[in-house]
């Protein structure tokens, strides 16, 4: 009997054997034309899987659709993927493992989460990588004298708790005083994401005189009952929610509609309210507000060309082709965009057209990114981003947001209110700066001067 | 007086020789890429001594508990506060110290033991999953008040040298698992070790022969907490390097490393190792193999799904053929090739 299973486990042992020395030749095959390497660092299972799946998969339609157009001036794009589960030990294995390939080192690294973030961070300066955080992430990486690898280029969540707080006054018609006296629950998932616009909402509570409460869901936040309880009790006038994945997002929902809040109360964060979160939640999501740093829509020129170069050839990475387009998707387009015009400008910028760029090139490549409207009607995504421009110390995009509500009816989202920025950026910054400051006092690091 | 030290067999010390050459000389020499050190040994060296502490309670003792990553968070913040605090502490001064406190809290999370057993005492010693972790959140003192409630963990430097890169990193962690083995293999043939195994085996008896229930029990639970505090400490300084207590120390952690003693092999040393490399790496390299084999040929969000079907179907497997876990499992090949040869 036991000699069988020798057998077997031998048998099994081999092939696992010989499947690895298919695995590492694979590498040797000698690459003719000039490529640069980009790291997919996916979650496309767990509770997180819809995020990643839409972000990533459009990362990947997006290189397919730029090599498929004859790459960035003649260079190729190529990419390997590592699974996080958006997993913060994960992350920083995937991150290990994607650091280079065929002899390449990555240059820039997007881990869709704040956590991964978290993970990661400390890590840029030392290997010289560039992390792209598009719209999560550490908010005072925005000072790029203190943070000179990192970017937020999709605005970052202090801008963003700042842009709801102004829109709910609106909402309520009005400016700031319109909240005077109000009670607001910021309903977070207890991580370092929910945690991030915690400051300045703190110090707008004050400013502005709204009491502030602050209720916290272990991840991965599939139980709210009674955390909707307390938000009965409260009786809030509105409810900022700041969750992750689907299952927590549509759960936030249909709690609320238990117990009778209205959803034209709810504002969700960026990463709490796509298609995917509010269909499960079925009748409950009609009316949520979403903030959105770029909009969904199918009819930009861009994902037109996408669907015809990409899909109809096959190459398409999303399972669903109908989901090209959603939130998450076009969310994960943007980040891709700006990857591709950072590498073309640092091509122009160190005179390498044609070639690949070092991770130290990419990095003033990306600074230099200007996205204006021109640039955007250029690349056919007219109206889907904020216009911003990066540079050496302000390393944050526009700051700017747009306000989505869900049409139940038409099972999509319709645009209530346009780009818009905090009532004081330039407090935001002074935050910002602070914040860096303090972080660089503490580490020991000198912000590099930018004149 | 009794011996301090057990005595070793002639092939107990070729093994622990050859071991070391691998370990010290082989390794080092031969292993160039980063990626190897900082992300397959340190983590798998790391989370193999919470597992040791793990398989020291669960498999010599039969105390079920579940709650290693309340006592790893435990110590890694305990090492934290007393780098950040005290200046001029020693890292290795303050690993220990770490690991002590720890072991202090995992006396008092394991006084339930006392009372209650088997699966009941698994859920009392969820506390300290759950209580250790949130009071480490809930309290900014110990995250020394950082706005976003996650923390960058010092950079080693024991005496002038700096510990940083992932050899160096590497050589330390291994050099403390080794000791720190030594004296799990040597508490676990001694008389330490028979107490535990006679508690498992029947407490009654045990007792009535004249073994502290207390005591056995007790020390059993500190000596994992100590394990899994100074696993801790080096999880979060070597590999993490930055983390927050919620979601570095999850609960999905302490099963993990339930996992890792149970198919390495309980009441085993040698399980622990074979153990935290399974379930710590198979699915890394299960990764590996989909997203380079497989690249292209299928949906890559379906290999994601397919990689822990396979992994689960492997436990499964595992699990019904031999129940006693890779120890055995290596055992009986061991035995298999001795038989043919001779």
């Amino acid at each position: 009997m036991e000699k069988k299973y020798l057998k077997k486990i031998t048998s099994a042992l081999s092939a696992v054997v010989f499947l690895s020395t298919i695995v590492l030749p694979g590498n040797l095959f000698a690459q003719t034309k000039e490529t640069q390497y980009f790291p997919i660092p996916s979650s496309r299972v767990g509770p997180y899987s819809a995020m990643g799946t839409g972000y990533y998969g459009a990362q990947i339609d997006y290189m397919n659709y730029v090599n498929a157009t004859g790459g960035v001036n003649g260079v190729m794009l190529t990419w390997q993927e590592c699974e996080t589960e958006y997993n913060a030990a994960k992350t920083v294995e995937c991150y290990q493992r994607l650091m280079t390939k065929d002899g390449q080192k990555m240059v820039v690294f997007d881990t869709l989460g704040t956590p991964g973030a978290y993970a990661v961070i400390n890590r840029m300066a030392e290997d010289k990588v560039v992390l792209a955080q598009y719209g999560y992430g550490r908010t005072d990486a925005a000072d790029g004298t203190v943070w000179p690898w990192v970017f937020n280029a999709a605005s970052s969540y202090w801008s963003q708790i700042a842009v709801k707080l102004r829109w709910m006054a609106e909402l309520d018609g009005g400016g700031p005083e319109k909240l005077k006296g109000k009670k607001i629950v910021h309903l977070h998932i207890d991580t370092a994401y929910g945690r991030e616009p915690l400051p300045t909402m703190r110090r707008l509570a004050k400013e502005w005189g709204f009491t502030l409460v602050e209720i916290a869901i272990a991840p991965p936040g599939l139980e709210q009952q009674s955390q909707w309880l307390q938000i009965r009790q409260e009786k809030p006038d509105w409810v900022t929610f700041w969750g992750a994945g689907s299952g927590m997002n549509s759960t936030a929902m249909t709690n609320a509609a238990r117990i009778n809040f209205p959803r034209t109360k709810m504002m969700y964060v960026t990463f709490g309210g796509a298609e995917e979160d509010m269909i499960p939640a079925g009748d409950s999501a009609n009316g949520t507000y979403v903030v959105s740093n770029a909009l969904p829509g199918k009819n930009y020129p861009l994902i037109k060309n996408i669907q015809e170069k990409v899909y109809k050839a096959g190459k398409g990475n999303m399972a669903d082709p109908n989901r090209v387009g959603t939130a998450y998707y076009n969310r994960g387009l943007g980040a891709s965009i700006l990857w591709v015009e950072a590498l073309r400008n640092a091509q122009k910028m160190h005179n390498k057209v044609g070639k690949a760029v070092t991770s130290e090139e990419f990095r003033a490549g990306y600074e230099a990114i200007n996205m204006t409207e021109a640039r955007m009607k250029e690349l056919g995504i007219e109206g889907m981003l904020a216009p911003f421009a990066l540079s050496c110390s302000q390393h944050e995009g526009a700051g700017k947001f747009a306000l989505m509500q869900w049409d139940g009816k038409a099972q999509a989202f319709k645009k209530v209110k346009d780009w818009t920025g905090p009532n004081d950026p330039a407090a935001i910054r002074a935050q910002i700066v602070e914040s860096a400051a303090k972080y660089a006092e503490e580490n020991k690091i000198t912000p590099r001067k930018c004149s | 007086m009794k011996p301090v030290f057990m005595r070793y067999t002639k092939n107990d010390i070729i093994n622990f020789v050859v071991l070391l050459v691998i370990g010290f000389l082989v390794v080092p020499n031969f292993i160039q890429s980063d990626y190897w050190y900082t992300s397959i040994l340190l983590p798998w060296l790391c989370l193999t001594l919470a597992a040791l502490g793990q398989n020291i309670v669960m498999g010599y003792t039969g105390q079920l508990s579940l709650g290693a990553a309340g006592f790893m968070c435990a110590g890694a913040y305990a090492c934290y506060n007393m780098m950040l605090r005290i200046q001029d502490m020693p890292f290795l001064g303050a690993l220990v110290l770490s690991g002590l406190i720890a072991a202090g809290l995992g006396i008092i999370f394991g006084l339930p033991s006392l009372r209650i057993r088997g699966i009941y005492l698994m859920v009392a010693t969820l506390a300290s999953q759950f209580f250790i972790v949130w009071v480490i959140d809930k309290f900014g003192w110990f995250k020394n008040y950082d706005v976003s409630g996650s923390t960058t963990f010092q950079k080693i430097f024991i005496s002038g040298v700096a510990f940083t890169n992932g050899k160096m990193m590497y050589l330390l962690v291994l050099a403390i698992v080794i000791v720190l083995t030594l004296l799990a293999i040597n508490m676990a043939r001694g008389s330490t070790g028979r107490n535990w195994m006679a508690v498992r085996d029947m407490d009654i008896a045990a007792e009535s022969m004249g073994v502290s229930l207390l005591k056995t029990k007790l020390q059993a639970f500190a000596i994992n907490a100590f394990l899994c505090g100074i696993s801790g400490v080096l999880y979060t300084y070597t590999y993490l390097k930055s983390a927050e207590p919620f979601a570095a120390f999850n609960i999905s952690l302490s099963f993990k490393i339930m996992f890792m003693a149970i198919i390495g092999g309980l009441g085993t040393i040698s399980g622990a190792f074979i153990g935290a490399a399974f379930i710590l790496l198979f699915p890394v390299v299960l990764n590996a193999i989909g997203n380079n084999v497989f690249h292209g040929m299928i949906d890559a969000t379906i290999i994601s799904s397919i990689e822990q079907v396979v992994f689960g179907g492997l436990i499964i497997t595992l699990m019904i053929f031999e129940p006693l876990g890779f120890a055995k499992l290596w055992e009986t090949l061991k035995q298999k090739v001795i038989k043919t040869k001779s």
